[in-house]
């Protein structure tokens, strides 16, 4: 029996094709790990520039709330207070507004409007940062400044937070959590609607046969049901706002200050990242400047990952293999 | 045939290959927004009289144009604050100040049915920037301005949010004038403001100004005349009501131009003069004694000797003034310095 | 369960639905009312020298932003060039091949990514680019821009892929097909159309990005010269435009708006478009 003059050619395709598979393996593995290469260097980089200040102040940084390049003496409180004050006053007016249309959007528009709408109100996400900052300034703050704080200082003006020393100007951290709230509401809408249109049917059945109404059955029945989604939803829209800088730093009043008044000028990380980085001078002022972004990125990703497990938890049902 | 061919071929590349020899000269810098109305200015007409220089200006501000020509991503800087010796010392190759025009920073305001020039005392206009005097018909107002019917309205402050030369010219005579103020607040690029909203750069100031009714900021005059805003006067050292002006703001120079130190940095803010406007300052560009690259060396130098020649002409007719002939004569000799 | 007046409960069944109806009415007059403001004021701020001319200094009238057009499209592109192609293989890698350990760390990290705020990645880019290379660049704005599309288009990558049936990869590895020739011939042309749509939003939302050029890729009131100088863009001008006291630099900001929101929008309609189904839950 003569040994074959050419190799098997099934060995060879076998051989051909596991080369081929393990190549194929291997250049989109070192694609996937350049991702964690750069992400490792930013943040490494982000921990490493800003050592000088984490050295020199500590925790206390986080506490601290003087803002003086001159003196180098630098904390976090004043940017940190506005961040988180804008956020929160974003989401007082998001989530009832998303929450509501969601609800529509899920429960008693047809399907054919409820896609129609949702798609033109994930529009309102993809407008970028820097028209909503362009439009806030030059209609919002005039708005506010001429009617709508003159009427909040007239009829709560009682109140600290709504306390204002010294003139009206339409900037400040009210104005800030509205430009936000407009940015964060398609994210609230679109995971809620999500989440609620993913509820069994069998629920919402079950709360009409036994004589609940419409608005009932979604919200004792429904909602709870699609309550991590929509959580989960919230603190999406949470970390968008948390991280936005353009729309915010062109109508907060950039002043590091802390006031009870939500009238009154504030200062943001993202702003003051953005306003004073590229006259950071000297080693410290600027690895405070990095610091302050070193916070917000842990903020943000504590959040974020708050979001995902609630999401996954709800929405990802039957889409995937 | 094969000589003929390889020399034409020859001649074709030099053909395309000379008018590449000569580059374009690309220049990047940054800085102060004060004089940043006629650097444009100046860059632009440069560049149209030398098609092959570009000098790239970004107004970030002084303590912008310190920072970034400290971290070298920028070919020179600029600012209206004269760099310290500490800050001078982080930058590997010495800067060399160069003034390089005259301005005055003044203060401007947006009063509904105040369209007349307000006369400004020392005590005012500190008062107002501390907070002591917060509205505008305060009767220490009215007293130096009897004919202006002035609003029971707020006194809304903008002040600069940046690091700015502008903010340093202001603080430096509001600290000469007020003891109060040197010892609360002091003179710098970045001040603890008492009161106020802060603005990005002199156009971010001017903007909020002009945007926000019964506001008052302090800019360069070429921000309020270009933005055709009121601006008041300040009463000098002498006792006078002086308003910014090409002469005004010349004559606050008329002392340093007779003893300017060597390496250029003096504050000419609250001079002696009958006529100087108490408000104005040198600015600098702000130019790195050795350049590596000799082809961007010899661009900034030629850019250099026009600034102080032809470019001095273009002062009057944004608002600035032009520099004074001794001190003119002095700097070109430094021009020679850079390497 | 139930309790209280039928009457009661039926009134607010109604208003409350009302009130719903309302705020979704509200949501999308917002985007009608944006829509509005910059049609209205940028359409009549556009004019021939918006896109022709350079900027001029300021107070003088006529300029344009003819630079910063292009400069966006140059920064945006070398972008896409950078993170389009890692966005793509890494979500064919964790939606093709199930390494166990290996996958959801790259998710995780994908995702951390994806939640450095913009300005961030911007003061990121300045340390890493501009510092060395001891030039502001539009390259570097480039780079900033393509980490923050690559976790984008990593995820819309996987998450179509793996929407394509488990029966068309069977059938194609049934005949003889490598597993590798299965993705490129079978898999990836199935998922196509969800994947190009991720990639176009992806590129659409790096365009109108500001905040991470600010000390990037800078500004230029020139032609700049390339990718290795400063580069002027869209959203850096609208910015610095919109801030001053100027009533022609506002026009021109308005001017700008008007063409960023018009490239964004055209190519978020088009992508959704093209896919024809979301990818939302049907309803139970």
């Amino acid at each position: 029996m003569a040994t074959p003059a050419v190799a098997d050619p099934t060995a060879i395709r076998r051989r051909t094709t596991q080369t081929g598979d393990i190549v194929a393996r291997l250049i989109t593995l070192v694609f996937a790990a350049s991702i964690i290469l750069i992400t490792i260097l930013l943040v490494w980089q982000l921990w490493f520039q800003s050592a000088p200040t984490r050295h020199k102040f500590g925790f206390a940084f986080l506490f601290t709330s003087t803002w003086n390049p001159v003196t180098e003496e630098f904390g976090a409180l004043p940017f940190v207070y506005g961040t988180v004050v804008t956020s929160v006053l974003a989401l007082l007016i998001s989530v009832p507004l998303g929450l509501g249309s969601a609800i529509f959007l899920s429960e008693l528009a047809p399907a054919g409007v409820s896609s129609a709408l949702t798609f033109l109100i994930e529009l309102l996400a993809a407008i970028p940062s820097v028209i909503y900052g362009m439009l806030a300034l030059f209609t919002l703050v005039p708005l506010m400044r001429d009617y709508g704080e003159p009427f909040l200082r007239s009829t709560l003006g009682y109140l600290p937070l709504f306390k204002v020393k010294g003139p009206l100007n339409g900037f400040g951290l009210l104005t800030g959590g509205m430009v936000l709230s407009i940015m964060t509401v398609p994210f609230i809408i679109s995971v809620s609607r999500e989440a609620l249109l993913a509820v069994p049917r069998e629920q919402r059945e079950a709360a009409l046969a036994l004589g609940a109404t419409r608005w009932e059955s979604t919200w004792q029945i429904v909602v709870p049901y699609a309550k991590l989604g929509i959580i989960g939803s919230i603190f999406l829209g949470l970390a968008r706002a948390l991280g936005e800088t353009m729309a915010v730093t062109m109508v907060i009043g950039n002043d590091p200050k802390i006031n009870a008044s939500i009238l009154a000028p504030g200062y943001s990380i993202a702003a003051v990242i953005a306003n004073e980085f590229s006259e950071a001078t000297g080693q410290v002022y600027q690895s405070a400047l990095i610091e302050l972004g070193l916070v917000l990125f842990l903020l943000t990703i504590i959040i974020n990952g708050l979001a995902r497990l609630m999401i996954v938890a709800t929405t990802r049902k039957g889409s995937k293999r | 045939m094969k000589m003929k061919r390889m020399s034409l071929a020859l001649a074709g590349l030099m053909a395309v290959a000379a008018p590449l020899a000569t580059a374009q000269q690309r220049i990047n810098a940054a800085g102060a927004t004060f004089p940043a109305v006629i650097y444009q200015k100046w860059f632009d007409e440069y560049h149209k009289m030398h098609a092959d220089v570009q000098i790239n200006y970004q107004s970030i501000g002084s303590g912008g144009g310190i920072a970034q020509l400290t971290a070298g991503t920028v070919d020179f800087g600029a600012s209206d604050m004269p760099m310290t010796d500490e800050q001078i010392s982080k930058v590997a190759a010495k800067p060399l100040h160069f003034p390089s025009v005259l301005g005055g920073v003044v203060p401007t305001y947006n009063i509904a049915g105040v369209t007349q020039e307000i006369k400004f005392t020392p005590e005012t206009l500190s008062g107002i920037f501390l907070g002591t005097i917060a509205k505008w018909n305060d009767p220490r107002l009215a007293k130096d301005n009897p004919g202006i019917k002035f609003p029971n309205e707020d006194i809304q402050v903008v002040h600069r949010s940046d690091g700015s030369g502008t903010t340093f010219v202001w603080t430096d005579y509001l600290s000469k004038i007020n003891p109060d103020w040197k010892s609360k607040v002091g003179a710098n690029t970045s001040v603890n403001w008492p009161v106020g909203l802060g603005g990005k750069g002199n156009e971010g100031v001017a903007g909020t100004v002009k945007q926000t009714p019964n506001s008052i900021g302090y800019v360069e005059l070429i921000y309020a005349v270009q933005t055709k805003m009121a601006y008041g006067s300040v009463k000098n050292s002498s006792g006078n009501f002086v308003k910014a002006d090409f002469d005004t703001v010349t004559d606050a120079a008329a002392a340093a131009a007779k003893n300017m130190p060597d390496d250029f940095r003096v504050s000419i803010t609250n001079p002696a003069g009958k006529n100087a406007y108490p408000i104005s300052s040198f600015t600098w560009l702000l130019i790195p004694s050795h350049i590596p690259d000799a082809a961007k060396a010899k661009t900034i130098k030629a850019f250099l000797q026009w600034m102080l020649t032809d470019g001095q002409k273009y002062a009057a007719g944004l608002s600035y003034a032009s520099l004074p002939k001794p001190v003119i004569a002095k700097e070109v000799k430094q021009i020679a310095k850079i390497q | 369960m139930m309790h209280g007046n039928i009457i009661w409960r039926k009134s607010v069944n109604a208003v409350m639905l009302t009130v719903t109806g309302v705020f979704t009415v509200l949501a999308v007059c917002t985007l009608f009312v944006i829509l509005g403001y910059l049609v209205y004021y940028g359409g009549r701020s556009l004019d021939w020298n918006f896109f022709t001319k350079l900027p001029l200094p300021p107070g003088e009238i006529g300029g344009g932003m003819a630079n910063a057009i292009v400069g966006s499209l140059e920064i945006v592109g070398v972008a896409a060039l950078m993170g389009l192609p890692v966005g793509f293989l890494a979500g064919i890698y964790l939606s093709e091949f199930e390494d166990k350990m290996f996958c959801p760390v790259v998710r995780y990290v994908a995702d951390l990514l994806n939640g450095i705020p913009s300005i961030v990645v911007g003061l990121l880019a300045w340390t890493l680019v501009v510092v060395p290379t001891r030039t502001f660049s539009g390259l570097a704005g480039s780079v900033a821009l393509a980490a923050m599309l690559i976790p984008i288009v990593t995820r819309q990558t996987e998450q179509f892929l793996r929407e394509v049936p488990l029966s068309l990869r069977e059938a194609a590895l049934a005949l003889g097909a490598s597993k590798w020739k299965t993705i490129v011939t079978v898999v990836v042309p199935a998922g196509s159309k969800g994947i190009m749509t991720g990639m176009i939003l992806g590129v659409a939302r790096i365009s109108g990005e500001s905040a991470p050029l600010l000390f990037t890729a800078f500004n230029n009131q020139f032609w700049g010269g390339g990718i290795t100088q400063p580069t002027a863009s869209l959203p850096v001008m609208i910015y610095t435009h919109a801030i001053s006291a100027y009533d022609d630099w506002h026009r021109q900001a308005w001017a700008a708006g008007l063409v960023l929101i018009s490239m964004v929008l055209i190519a978020n309609i088009a992508a959704r478009l093209v896919l024809a189904r979301g990818i939302s839950v049907p309803r139970a």
